[in-house]
């Protein structure tokens, strides 16, 4: 099938490698520093945007991404994510806490789908994370499918397959290292990506320069996109305090080592 | 209060681990517990919990309720819902159920939560615990609106078992859908690495896949270690990002794949115990142990993330001579 419209949802996360501590904001739990934290493009979203883009390579199809997040933290971000593969951005300003409400986050970005211009859902495929590395619920996609009328969904996807006539199938990850194999008659479905299968592409400056004059327009005349939180209450939010008082084993004998482990998988 | 208990059955009728453990949370949270079951068919089901102390069942069953589809998962979960009336209703978070449950939500006007760890009633107030940022904090929250649907994580609810003879009403739902389920790939029992329920969690890092004090790279011997240790003691295996990152580039152990990657962009298992082999211990990884209970570490730096409170004990060894030992001692 060609001309299909593969549309991206996604945000951006702190780098996972920072610090991450709760802070009481005036509208709820708040990250600290959370401004000034360096962000990345949701890993799952990533993987389905990188997705997306092989996909709509092999059948002509054109790649959205839409994407709901403060506006100056997103242009810092899709200055790196711009030059991976080709997309059109829609932006929505607004917070990509993980405190935010899901329903709210997934009414919003249903909202940022309807709003792309020359939008045909018989062709449509809606791609994104089936997690986050914020909130983490798994809840968003399936709410705006609901909300865009789109009843095929599949959540924990590492493949695709296209056929010619626009049917396809998929591998979502189930339970114990399984995949279930679902066929679907074709657009409009909703797909969940795991990591998929594809490497993170390497930056194309070209990519970059033609993405980023479509980018800076999208967010200049950006849709604020205020989450309330509405009738959703945080009792508290906390670290874990999970610190081990470490015993750290130096130079014995690697006999004794295999010992000591294998009476402790025994017991 | 109404509390709904809604979940699949299993291919062979019964009803799940992870189901039980979600009915003991709805239970536990006391009021008036309806039970709401869909699958291919749900008597046996019903019968195994038909004595938890539930007022009604309702099911949906049929061979087009065989496999899970969302189409049809989420029509049974609506219809049940509906019939319930219930304001809250509990689901245990497989990936049947997790693919359809934020859906039926929606077409409730419910609100939802999932992946909940802890779910208590105290003086009529309900308070869900769920974790955020990938396990790194913990939050409670509360709320108003009614219905309210979670889903609970599995490990954390003493499951509910309660035989007996249950009398389910059953009701009618034609699913619309254009999706087949084809078939299930699952790797052949000699083969499986991932075993959810095993009590122990083996993880392998990137030191495997690097060269080793002679220079060399020793991948085979690397991949006869770890499948040793698997096949002797059962276990369930895992990775960093990096290990799984060389296999997907063909330099590392060909059975890895990233459903075995554990930490942020991956599984957050829950085991017993938990071994890590030549990996560093940084805290992008170690986010996904946040559920392992005893954790041992095997690394030749002294200085890496497992010494710094993440891990009971640290052997500052070569994991290439100690998994050798090993392995000959679980023989």
């Amino acid at each position: 099938m060609k001309g299909l419209q593969i549309v991206v949802l996604g945000s951006i996360v702190p780098d996972p490698l920072q610090t991450l501590e709760p802070v009481s904001g005036p509208t709820g739990p708040a990250l600290k520093n959370e401004l000034m934290l360096p962000a990345v493009l949701d890993p799952w979203a990533g993987h389905a945007l990188y997705e997306a883009a092989n996909l709509a390579k092999k059948v002509e199809g054109k790649v959205y991404l839409v994407a709901l997040g403060p506006k100056a933290k997103l242009q810092q971000v899709m200055m790196n994510v711009a030059q991976k593969v080709p997309f059109e951005i829609v932006v929505l300003d607004g917070p990509a806490s993980g405190f935010a409400d899901a329903a709210e986050t997934a009414a919003a970005l249903a909202g940022g789908v309807e709003k792309i211009p020359g939008l045909d859902k018989s062709k449509l495929l809606v791609f994104g994370g089936w997690q986050s590395a914020s909130r983490g619920t798994g809840a968003v996609l399936q709410m705006v499918g609901e909300l865009l009328g789109i009843t095929d969904q599949f959540q924990g996807v590492d493949e695709i397959a296209m056929a010619e006539d626009g049917s396809f199938t998929v591998l979502e990850r189930i339970e114990g290292g399984s995949y279930q194999k679902s066929s679907c008659q074709g657009a409009p479905a909703l797909l969940g990506w795991a990591t998929g299968n594809l490497p993170e592409p390497p930056n194309n400056p070209q990519v970059g320069m033609q993405n980023m004059r479509l980018i800076m327009p999208a967010l200049a005349k950006a849709t604020p996109a205020p989450l309330k939180g509405e009738g959703l209450k945080y009792a508290g939010v906390e670290l874990p305090s999970q610190r081990r008082e470490t015993r750290v084993v130096k130079n014995a004998p690697v006999e004794d080592i295999a010992r000591e482990l294998a009476d402790w998988i025994r017991a | 209060m109404k509390v709904l208990f809604l979940a699949h059955t299993e291919e062979d009728g019964s009803l799940g681990k992870a189901a039980a453990e979600a009915l003991g949370a709805a239970k536990g949270l006391g009021g008036e517990l309806v039970i709401g079951l869909f699958g291919a068919e749900v008597q046996k089901a019903a019968d195994s919990v038909a004595g938890c102390g539930a007022v009604k069942f309702y099911g949906v069953a049929g061979p087009e309720f065989a496999t899970a589809r969302y189409g049809s998962d989420a029509a049974a979960a609506e219809a049940i819902a509906k019939a319930a009336g219930a304001e809250i209703i509990v689901a245990p978070s497989t990936s049947r159920m997790s693919r359809v449950a934020a859906g039926v939500a929606q077409r409730l006007g419910a609100k939802i939560d999932t992946r909940l760890t802890g779910l208590e009633a105290v003086g009529g107030k309900i308070t869900a615990t769920r974790w955020f940022y990938r396990q790194r904090m913990v939050g409670k929250i509360e709320r108003d609106a009614r219905p309210w649907l979670v889903t609970t994580d599995t490990g954390c609810f003493a499951p509910c078992e309660a035989a007996g003879s249950a009398s389910v009403e059953m009701l009618t739902v034609a699913p619309a859908t254009r999706s087949q389920v084809v078939e299930i790939i699952a790797p052949a029992a000699d083969a499986q690495t991932i075993r959810p329920d095993a009590k122990l969690l083996l993880v392998a890092g990137a030191g495997w896949g690097k060269s080793q004090a002679d220079g060399q790279k020793h991948v085979d011997e690397a991949a006869r270690l770890i499948l040793g240790l698997l096949s002797a003691t059962q276990a369930s295996l895992g990775s960093s990002k990096s290990l799984v990152d060389q296999s997907g580039e063909g330099a590392a152990l060909p059975f890895l794949t990233h459903m075995h990657q554990v930490g942020q962009t991956g599984s957050t298992p829950r085991h017993p115990k938990g071994l890590a082999t030549c990996c560093h211990g940084e805290e992008p990884h170690v986010v996904g142990w946040r559920f392992v209970g005893e954790r041992r570490a095997i690394n030749l730096d002294a200085n890496c993330g497992w010494a710094q409170g993440k891990a009971d004990v640290l052997y500052v060894a070569d994991a290439f001579a100690v998994m050798s030992k090993l392995v000959d001692l679980l023989k």
